[in-house]
Parts: C-alpha cells; sequence; structure tokens
C-alpha cells in the first residue's frame, strides 16, 4: 500500500520537473534551445519558470563566479522541497575551462549547493541534457517518502 | 467622487532587477529607483561574470587563447575567433590564404543571421510573444547544423586558427548553404507579418528610450546601436577588412519609421534588415569562393614580433576591438578586448530616466546586450 | 591625416607636454604626453576641425613592468584616421585626469582600469569597481598580483 503511493508520488514529481532558468553563460543557450523547437523538453513536463519559489529544478548553466556564489546559494535556498540540483556544462561541474587561470570563478557548483547529477561538456549537447534530466527522473523514482526510515 | 492625491505622501523605492531574471539576457543586475512606476534612476551593477579572460589571455599561448574567444560572446563565437586570428595576424603580418578568408566570411555572416535571430526570438518574448522566438530557434537550429558540418560544434566552434581555419569545408556545405538561404530569406517577411508591425509591439517600441546621434556618438556606441540612431557607419564598409571589399551590400541604418529616430523600434528593424544583407554576403561569398589552402605556414612555437596593434572588427552586437601587446614572447604582454556591449551599458543610465519599469526591459532588449562580453 | 602630422600639430600646440611619437611596430601610432596634460590634449583632440576624433574607441590600463600606462585609442568619424594617446604613470601612484567630460563614453573604461590596475582618475564622476566584488582585495591585472586563497570561504 505504501510502496503504490511512493510510486504515484514519485511518477508524479519526476513527470513535472519545472526547473528554475538559471542560465549564466554560454550553457545557458543549450538550455533554451533544448527547450525550445527541435528538443522539445516540455514533452518531458519540464517548462521553465523564472522564480525559484516555484520551481524544483535548478539547471546550473554556466560559469559560476564569486560574485554570484552567494546568489547562487540564495536562490537554492528559496526553492520549496524536495529540490534537485543538476549541474550541467564543464564551469559548473569543476570550473571549466578556467580552472587552471582564472581567479574569480568557482570550480565547481558544488562548493556552494549540493548537486544530484553532473552532465559533462562544454557546452553538453541538448540531447546530453535530456538524457542528464532522465537520469535524474530515475533518482527521483527511487526515492522512498513514507516508507520507514532505514 | 475624486481622490485627492496631492496631499499623499509618497516614498522612492529602491527595486533589485537581480542577477537571476528571465529579462536581462544574462546575469545583470539593474538597481532601479522608482517612484511608483515611474523609474527615475537605473544603475546598472555587472561583474556577475567576470572570468579574468584578460588575465588568462597572458597566460596561456596565441593559438591556446582561441576557445577562450568562443567564450567571450557564445552567440557570434564565430565572430570573435575570427577577430583574434586577425588580431594576431595584422601584429605578426601574416598572409592568409584567400580561401581561408571566404570561408571565415561566410561562417561570421552565418553566425550574424543567428545572433540576430537570437536577439529577435528573445526581445519578442520579452515583450510578450512567444511564438517568434520559437520560430527563431528553428531557423537558428538549421544553421547550427551547417555549423556541425564545417567545425563539429554547435555553439562554441575554436574554427579560425592563426593563418587561417582549421578545415576545409566539407563536400555538400556549400550547397546546403544556398539551400539554407533560398529557405530563410522569405521567413524575414514572415517575421516581419507575424510581430514586427504588431500595434502592441509597435506600441512598447516606438518612441523609447531615444538616442540621438550625437550621444551615440559621445558614448562610443558601436554596430547596430550606433545605425538605429542613424549614423551610417559600418566598419565592413568603412575599414574594410579580409575579403569584405568584394561583396556589394547596403548599410542598414535606422530611419524613424514609427517614432523618432534612434528609439527602440530602429534598433530593432536595423537587426531585421541587416539579416537581410547578410544573405546577400553569404551568397555572394559562395558565389566567388576560389579553390586553395586554408592554413597558412605559421611555426608551431608561434613568437611575433615585439609591438602593439588594435584590430576591430563588425561583430553582431557593436565593434569588437583587440588591443594586443606583444613582446616576443610566446604569450601576450597584454590582451584587451573593448566590446559593444560594455559600451552600450554606460548610456543605460542616462536613457533610462523617466521610463517605466517594463520599459527597462525593452531597452535592455534593444541594445543586445551579452553579459560575457561585458563582464570578460 | 598621418600620425607624423598629427604630433608636429599636437607638439606646436602643446610644448613639452608632448613626449614621444612611438610609431615602428605600433599600429596606430601612439602620442606618448605628460599625464597631466592628458585632459588640454584631449579636449583639442576632439575639438580641432582638422582632427575632431570624436569617438573614444578604447581605453585600457597597461603594466609595463617599470610603469604603468594608459592608452587611448581615438577614431574621427568624419576626418576617416585614427590615432593612439598614451600617458605613463609612475608604479606607487597612477593617477591622472578624468577625460569623461570630454567623451563620456570614457567613464565605464576608465573605472575598469581602477577596478583592474588601481589607476585613479582624478575628477572622476563615478570611480567605483565595477566588474569584481566591491570588498575584493587587490588589482588584478597588475604583473605582480597574488591569487588569493580564499574569498567568503570558498576557495579561489
Amino acid at each position: 500500500m505504501v510502496g503504490n503511493a511512493d510510486l504515484f508520488v514519485n511518477w508524479a514529481r519526476k513527470s513535472s520537473l519545472w526547473y528554475l532558468l538559471f542560465a549564466t553563460a554560454c550553457c545557458g543557450i543549450e538550455l533554451m534551445q533544448a527547450g525550445a523547437s527541435r528538443y522539445d523538453m516540455d514533452r518531458f513536463g519540464a517548462v521553465f519558470r523564472a522564480t525559484p519559489r516555484q520551481s524544483d529544478l535548478m539547471l546550473v548553466a554556466g560559469t559560476i563566479t564569486h560574485k554570484m556564489a552567494e546568489r547562487v546559494k540564495r536562490l537554492y535556498d528559496q526553492m520549496p522541497e524536495p529540490k534537485y540540483v543538476i549541474a550541467m556544462g564543464s564551469c559548473a561541474n569543476t570550473g571549466g575551462p578556467f580552472y587552471k587561470d582564472s581567479y574569480c570563478v568557482v570550480k565547481g557548483v558544488d562548493l556552494i549547493i549540493p548537486v544530484d547529477v553532473y552532465i559533462p561538456g562544454c557546452p553538453p549537447r541538448p540531447e546530453a541534457l535530456i538524457d542528464g534530466i532522465m537520469k535524474l527522473q530515475k533518482i527521483i523514482m527511487q526515492r522512498k517518502n513514507y516508507g520507514a526510515k532505514a | 467622487m475624486t481622490t485627492r492625491t496631492d496631499a499623499l505622501p509618497t516614498q522612492e523605492m529602491t527595486i533589485n532587477m537581480g542577477p537571476q531574471h528571465p529579462s536581462t539576457h544574462g546575469v545583470l543586475r539593474v538597481i532601479l529607483t522608482t517612484d511608483g512606476e515611474v523609474v527615475t534612476r537605473a544603475v546598472p551593477d555587472m561583474g556577475y561574470l567576470h572570468r579574468g579572460l584578460e588575465k588568462i589571455g597572458e597566460r596561456v599561448t596565441y593559438a591556446q587563447y582561441m576557445p577562450f574567444t568562443d567564450r567571450l560572446d557564445y552567440l557570434a563565437a564565430m565572430n570573435c575567433n575570427c577577430a583574434w586570428a586577425w588580431a594576431v595576424e595584422k601584429l605578426a603580418k601574416i598572409e592568409v590564404p584567400e580561401r581561408a578568408e571566404y570561408l571565415r566570411v561566410i561562417v561570421c555572416e552565418l553566425n550574424r543571421i543567428s545572433s540576430h535571430l537570437i536577439a529577435f526570438g528573445s526581445y519578442t518574448a520579452d515583450m510578450g510573444a512567444f511564438t517568434p522566438f520559437l520560430y527563431a530557434i528553428r531557423e537558428r537550429e538549421q544553421v547550427n547544423d551547417l555549423f556541425e558540418m564545417i567545425c563539429g560544434n554547435r555553439l562554441t566552434y575554436n574554427y579560425a586558427r592563426v593563418g587561417g581555419v582549421s578545415g576545409d569545408a566539407p563536400k555538400g556545405f556549400l550547397e546546403k548553404t544556398k539551400e539554407f538561404l533560398d529557405y530563410f530569406e522569405p521567413k524575414l517577411d514572415e517575421y516581419n507579418n507575424l510581430i514586427s508591425y504588431n500595434k502592441i509591439f509597435v506600441h512598447r517600441l516606438a518612441n523609447v528610450a531615444v538616442i540621438p546621434a550625437e550621444d551615440a556618438v559621445a558614448y562610443g556606441l558601436t554596430g547596430p546601436n550606433l545605425r538605429g540612431s542613424g549614423v551610417p557607419f559600418d566598419l565592413r564598409k568603412d575599414e574594410p577588412y579580409s575579403v569584405y571589399p568584394k561583396f556589394d551590400f547596403k548599410v542598414c541604418v535606422g530611419t524613424g519609421e514609427r517614432g523618432t529616430l534612434g528609439d527602440c523600434f530602429d534598433r530593432y528593424m536595423v537587426r531585421i534588415n541587416e539579416m537581410r544583407e547578410s544573405i546577400k554576403i553569404v551568397r555572394q561569398a559562395v558565389a566567388q569562393i576560389p579553390d586553395g589552402p586554408v592554413l597558412a605556414k605559421v611555426p608551431r612555437v608561434f613568437k611575433p614580433p615585439v609591438g602593439e596593434t588594435y584590430f576591430r572588427s563588425e561583430c553582431p552586437r557593436g565593434e569588437t576591438g583587440i588591443y594586443l601587446i606583444s613582446d616576443g614572447s610566446v604569450n601576450p604582454y597584454r590582451l584587451k578586448i573593448r566590446t559593444g556591449s560594455f559600451v552600450s551599458m554606460n548610456i543605460f543610465e542616462k536613457i533610462t530616466r523617466g521610463l517605466m519599469i517594463a520599459d527597462i526591459v525593452a531597452v535592455i532588449g534593444s541594445f543586445d546586450i551579452i553579459l560575457p562580453e561585458i563582464d570578460r | 591625416m598621418e600620425a607624423q602630422a598629427i604630433f608636429d600639430t599636437l607638439k606646436g600646440k602643446f610644448g613639452d607636454a608632448v613626449v614621444e611619437l612611438q610609431g615602428e611596430g605600433f599600429s596606430p601610432a601612439f602620442v606618448v604626453v605628460a599625464p597631466a596634460a592628458v585632459k588640454e590634449v584631449s579636449r583639442f583632440l576632439k575639438e580641432d576641425p582638422n582632427l575632431s576624433f570624436d569617438v573614444l574607441m578604447c581605453l585600457s590600463g597597461v603594466d609595463y613592468k617599470e610603469k604603468f600606462a594608459v592608452a587611448y585609442h581615438l577614431h574621427s568619424l568624419k576626418q576617416h584616421h585614427v590615432i593612439g594617446l598614451k600617458a605613463m604613470l609612475p608604479r606607487e601612484t597612477p593617477s591622472l585626469p578624468t577625460v569623461d567630460d570630454v567623451w563620456p563614453g570614457a567613464n565605464f573604461h576608465e573605472r575598469e582600469a581602477f577596478d583592474l590596475f588601481g589607476i585613479v582618475f582624478e575628477g572622476s564622476k563615478d570611480l567605483r569597481r565595477i566588474l569584481l566584488p566591491e570588498d575584493w582585495e587587490g588589482h588584478p591585472l597588475r604583473k605582480d598580483y597574488k591569487y588569493p586563497d580564499f574569498y567568503h570561504g570558498i576557495k579561489v
């Protein structure tokens, strides 16, 4: 009985992942193109929201600089639970091409907020982004909401 | 019953149009001081994408810097790649093969079309119309396919090299380009019929943020922002570089057709018309392109002579000027990139006095700024 | 007008404030002036009808290891010529008068030079950091800049 409730809730959550439009740099354009004409992300139920209060997925797309880092944390805190984070692209994973020589780039957004899925690429193709979202959907399906805590 | 408002005390509000905003075209923060809905002061706050590209330039070699120019203006990456290549070639006086120059012009103009498509799509989306955005992305995906044929990537191309381009156009590229141009040219009329002369759209853009020609010149505006104010200055015609003298095209200037000369609508129409001219240029280039090598002989360990140079090229967002100082070693000594978007933000505070908050969005979109160009 | 002719005109008008012409290996050529005279020379370059340099293309700070410099690139829409203007500054206290009343577009460039090099522009209507956070320490584009270890608890 409880298992079915879990299944139902997780299915509902994974089928309508509303993501926050948080596009900093080049990966933002691939994010836009993935949500638009050819690689429509709307068919997965994922529409973009402009405000963190109404979204449950934060796709960090682009380089995070030290000036931006506090705002990223604040946006993450403003999202309601359950919330997920996908780090899209090299810059969000580890700092990207700016890892070695730049003085003001955060070397990976996981230094600031917890990340669920990392998508490599510079920028990752829209197909890779959709693959990342499908992996996140698998993670969501495995979540135990109502069972006894282990 | 009338309300007596003259006795009401009012207070100015400070509103933050923060770094994360759907209409600021990136991580731009605008601090608005408003009296109700009317803005009394709008101060842009930048630097949220400052990655230190100029310092990085001093620590890598000339060839290694090419991928970083992609990230400088990622919507016009081919233009930035070629600007860097032309700047280094001017410094070191390298002769580029003619086929490489033609290929550079073809990809630069195709990239101008795709950059203006995003400008058009996102501007109309900011104004509330979502359909043109999807149409623009549909066409842009076709240009992305062409670029994927020629260099393998959809967004950050890394195509130009110091001395030429990285690879020749594969078989079928020029035919596919012609097919795309034949498909795309009637679409511009479709966009004009769909949205450009729509009454609401015109009402939101006309007579908003008028920039007179003297101000545009004094503040150093370039590109479509300058031409929208009526100044017919285009680097491709006035200080031509590469093989641009061989092509016949018009310089698109704002005409004040729906309002005052130099308002947002003029800047928008200049971009639509420029797409038409770019189609013309690519057609001529595809017809005239000669055969030959695509990369000049440049030594593996490349050390240009000591000197300083300033090279400027016409990118979709304005003039990209590269001030390059070489001290004879493998790394540049100082590298300063002057971009059209950075200079456009200079005049922002002046022209936004007295506008409403919704007009701020119209102004940002009409400048067609992109944050990595501003922040570098 | 050629760079040599522009240099001769400036030398005739301002005498010793105009130091030298850097022509060989420099494209465009640079007229090196004393820092204190930058504002008068700029105003003359803009307002004289034969020169009429009405567009400031670029204003950059440069760190030549013994001293700093500010390089101006100017362009004339009417006369279709370009010239460079350079002012050499001492390393300890780099400062020179602002040109943002001659070319209003200079303001953001000067703020950037202040932010990344520490060059102070006297009389500027708004001189504060533009690209880096307000509480950043140091000026990154100087050749002797050491990257900090941490900023607000995050590793740099």
